[in-house]
């Protein structure tokens, strides 16, 4: 696979054209199994055919149960300068309900050993609205995450996804589903609280200590290009989007027979206006009628009326012709987006 | 004259009347078994498929009686559902006798007793048949004395038949000959046929059925239409067998057909006479009818776009169904559409099954009401097919309205339970008879409108199946009668205006709120359901504001199905209806009458 990824790295070497990269990311499903060497390997790699951004930001996705002390001190000898850890509850009964492998108490320890060699820039994944979780646990989960100093959170609401176990449990009544009330509650908890204690709520399920948001991620939400390397990896050029086959040993074949298999899509201005909308509204950067009117006046002056009822509602604000979220509004980010899709 | 015999049949659905019809087909040979598609009278598929005749037709066959002589016997098919007693009725007075054919497991039904009272009325001679004898399950002594109990013949009278293994189908043909009386009337007197059915032809127009009662109908002659008072020309005349047969010319007592070139339905009506323009009879046979609607409701096309060809597909419907009507009707929630007029429930079920099933058009069909009549404090009488046509209270004197005379025939044990429903539904009883000890009769006197409503189901479900149901139009009445408006969020929505009797209009106020909460999705803001009668609120409902409403993850690959998800609902939305401001899918108007 490491192979794969470093032929298909040669094979895109032009995609992003020549700017310097200011983010690398290794994130979705475990890429905390490579080796240090793997990650010379890639490292190597990219190094031969980008430019890197002297402060570049390079994340790597990780479960507490894989952060063992020697695991960090390895990475702490690579490139990795920031690491997001899979966290999602620092209570027993939320993590057993989950179904993870890690307990209550490795979730703190990896964390703290994480900072002493020498990972300041991390950031943890929370996860809210769980059956099993109270107001009052989840207060304690935020809490415990201010205290343990982590410059970043991403919160998420527990969703049943469609074709997942969760589903399947929930439509046979054995797991309870996502009680709507509560996890908008959770929701302001954490708006809350994450300000209180110097978080900066920069997008709808993201929270930064100042200068500490997501470079990579920030990206998606920009319009950035970025190009995703692997099975399944999206990448985007800012007018069409592509996605690698999301099959292992298919993605390795295509790639030794010198070949990349993807699906692509190109945007109709239609299709990249309704992107902007649903990802630039989800920030604090929110969407400027500046940039929407690059997709013409009638576009311009849709937004403006869509937009109007939302504004009269206090769901959205305006302020030097960029629309955002009020902290009502993002409550609801997903249907305001729809009505002002075109 | 005296070689002819006209008989119609008399049954409830399922006790084998068209398979009966066949089989006397194939006896008389007038259809051969090879060319015999099952079932031959019933010729839309709907029919054959809801086993059920709903235009009635005739058909003529010669039969050899043992006597040697040769007999022509005209059957004529009746109509066999409750919306239809008008036709049924004019089919029965085209003839002199009547068979009335009684299904050996199941017995006498309301429907087969009405249309026997109507036989009887018009002096028929009744032949009573015991129908499916070769069942396991025919109980052929059992129904045998409830025939002679209905009746009255003797035993030996009854014939015991079954259509499927042919059995008594000489003894009927036999019996037709022997018992119903030939046509009486004269060649000699002026023209008089009564029209007793008709048909559209897309090549030759409308086709009508008639019995002749005097003189001579030929081809060529100008004729009148008594009732109507049109003239034409007799382009073609002839006599029914498989397919039309032209003849020059037909006399007193024979049943026929007339084409006249009319294309249009409604200027042909089942009960009119036909006479000659030369030497015109008297007078009409009595009898003759306008039928009016009774049944009124709102059709409107799903998309926009299709209201013209909604108006194609009722115009077709329309030519060979002249107890249809419609007129284009707008509404504030559904936009352009038509109000139509029905005989009854049924009748509005078999179009709007007729529409999406020939025309391809599904159609959302508003709450239906009966026609009622008001009128208002200036002496002014108005009829009210929709709830808009109903004057203001404060300008109205009184509505009436109509009342029919319903018959159940029931087991028993189900009076109760039946007689309970039938107070529910603002009835009375006005008599119970014992057919059996096993069957009995109730007559009830009914506002239509509380037929309208859930009346067949319920009444289904409480009698296990075991009632039977018919019913006729008697008279109008005064009605406590008010406009049920539905609100959403104070906005009215004019597609589910009802009109209720007052004492009814809270749960039926409830029921549609109830439906609503559930059928409406939410949204950002709060959504109150309300009924109200003028400004008074019978019944609320309340969906509560959607709380929430957003994606947790949205990164690389998120962001393009996210985009996809939300721009299908936007699809949608884009196909709900718009009502102040709240939106109204388009399945909560096809499914908030389906109240239970």
């Amino acid at each position: 696979m490491v192979q794969s990824i470093i032929q298909e790295i040669a094979l895109q070497k032009d995609y992003l054209e020549s700017a310097p990269l200011k983010s690398i990311y290794f994130g979705g499903g475990t890429p905390s199994l490579l080796t240090q060497k793997d990650l010379d390997t890639i490292f190597n790699a990219i190094h031969k055919y980008h430019q890197i951004s002297e402060s570049v930001e390079i994340t790597l996705e990780a479960n507490p149960d894989d952060l063992s002390l020697e695991k960090l001190q390895q990475l702490a000898q690579t490139p990795v300068n920031r690491l997001s850890i899979g966290t999602q509850s620092f209570f027993e009964e939320d993590l057993q309900w989950m179904n993870r492998a890690h307990t209550a108490q490795e979730a703190k320890n990896c964390i703290q050993i994480a900072q002493d060699q020498g990972f300041n820039n991390l950031t943890i994944d929370l996860i809210y609205g769980t059956p099993t979780t109270t107001n009052e646990m989840w207060k304690q989960n935020i809490q415990t995450a201010i205290e343990l100093g982590i410059a970043h959170l991403s919160c998420y609401c527990l969703t049943v996804e469609p074709d997942t176990a969760l589903e399947h449990f929930v439509k046979k009544g054995t797991k309870e589903a996502v009680d709507e009330e509560k996890a908008a509650q959770q929701f302001e908890i954490l708006m809350q609280q994450a300000a209180l204690a110097g978080y900066e709520h920069y997008e709808i399920s993201n929270f930064a200590k100042p200068d500490c948001h997501a470079r990579h991620n920030s990206n998606y939400w920009l319009g950035a290009s970025y190009l995703g390397v692997g099975p399944s990896a999206h990448s985007f050029n800012g007018h069409s989007r592509q996605w690698n086959i999301a099959h292992n040993a298919k993605y390795i074949k295509a790639l030794q027979e010198g070949q990349l298999s993807f699906e692509k899509e190109i945007l109709t201005p239609d299709q990249q206006y309704n992107e902007y909308i649903l990802t630039a509204l989800r920030t604090k950067w929110g969407c400027e009628l500046q940039k929407i009117s690059t997709w013409g006046k009638g576009h311009e002056q849709y937004f403006l009326k869509s937009v109007e009822p939302y504004l009269k509602e206090q769901l959205i604000q305006e302020r030097k012709q960029t629309y955002t979220l009020t902290s009502k509004g993002k409550l609801l980010a997903d249907r305001i987006a729809m009505e002002l899709f075109i | 004259m005296k070689n002819i015999r006209n008989f119609c049949v008399i049954a409830h659905i399922d006790h084998g009347k068209s398979t009966l019809s066949d089989r006397l087909l194939e006896f008389t040979q007038t259809i051969s078994e090879r060319k015999m598609q099952n079932q031959a009278l019933d010729d839309m598929d709907l029919e054959r498929e809801r086993g059920i005749t709903i235009k009635s037709h005739a058909i003529q066959m010669y039969f050899n009686h043992e006597n040697g002589e040769k007999y022509t016997l005209n059957m004529i098919d009746t109509p066999g559902h409750v919306d239809f007693s008008y036709e049924v009725s004019r089919s029965i007075a085209a003839c002199e006798g009547a068979l009335l054919l009684v299904d050996a497991s199941q017995g006498v039904q309301a429907q087969t007793i009405s249309n026997l009272y109507l036989a009887i009325e018009h002096d028929l001679e009744i032949i009573p048949v015991l129908n499916k004898v070769d069942m396991e399950s025919a109980m052929v002594e059992e129904m045998s004395d409830q025939i002679i109990d209905l009746i009255g013949c003797d035993k030996e009278d009854i014939i015991l038949a079954s259509g499927k293994t042919g059995i008594g189908i000489l003894d009927i043909l036999n019996a037709v000959v022997d018992r119903v009386p030939a046509p009486t009337g004269s060649l000699d007197l002026p023209l008089q046929a009564v029209i007793f059915d008709s048909m559209f032809n897309s090549y030759r127009g409308i086709i009508a059925y008639f019995r002749i009662i005097n003189g001579t109908m030929r081809k060529g002659d100008k004729v009148l239409f008594m009732n109507t008072e049109s003239e034409y020309t007799a382009d073609e005349v002839g006599i029914l067998q498989m397919d039309q047969v032209p003849q020059k010319e037909l006399h007193a007592g024979n049943v026929g057909y007339i084409v006249t070139g009319v294309k249009v339905s409604k200027e042909i009506k089942v009960g009119d006479t036909i006479t000659t323009v030369e030497n015109p009879a008297p007078e009409a046979i009595q009898g003759f009818e306008d039928v009016k609607p009774m049944v009124f409701a709102g059709i409107f096309p799903i998309d926009n776009d299709d209201f013209e060809d909604l108006r194609d597909s009722l115009e077709k419907l329309q030519l060979n169904d002249a107890s249809l009507v419609f007129e284009p009707e707008t509404s504030v929630a559904l936009g352009f559409g038509f109000r139509c007029g029905f005989l009854g429930m049924l009748h509005l079920e078999i179009i709007q099954e007729r529409l999406s099933r020939e025309f391809d058009q599904d159609v959302i069909t508003t709450i239906p009401n009966v026609s009622y009549l008001a009128y208002t404090t200036r002496g002014k009488e108005l009829k009210v097919n929709t709830p808009t046509d109903l004057p203001d209270p404060t300008q109205m004197d009184r509505v009436e309205e109509p009342w029919i005379v319903a018959q159940v025939i029931t087991k028993p044990e189900y009076i109760g339970a039946i007689m309970t429903l039938a107070m529910e539904k603002r009835g009375n009883l006005t008599n119970q008879h014992y057919l059996t000890p096993e069957r009995v009769e109730l007559s009830f006197d009914l506002p239509l409108a509380e037929i309208v409503f859930d009346f067949y189901d319920r009444l289904k479900s409480i009698s296990r199946g075991y009632a039977s149901f018919d019913y006729s139009p008697k008279e109008y009445r005064a009605a406590d009668l008010v406009r049920l408006d539905i609100k959403l969020n104070g906005e009215p929505v004019d597609a589910l205006s009802a009109l209720v009797h007052r004492t009814k209009a809270q749960s039926f106020g409830r029921r549609i709120c109830k439906r609503l909460k559930e059928l409406l999705p939410r949204q950002q803001f709060q959504i109150a359901i309300q009924a109200a009668i003028g400004g008074k609120v019978v019944a609320r409902e309340t969906i509560s504001a959607l709380r929430k409403d957003v994606t947790a993850k949205c990164y690389g690959g998120d962001i393009s199905r996210k985009r996809k998800l939300l721009e299908k609902q936007k699809k949608g939305k884009k196909k709900m209806r718009q009502v102040g401001n709240v939106e109204v899918p388009q399945k909560a108007f096809l499914q908030v009458l389906k109240l239970d």
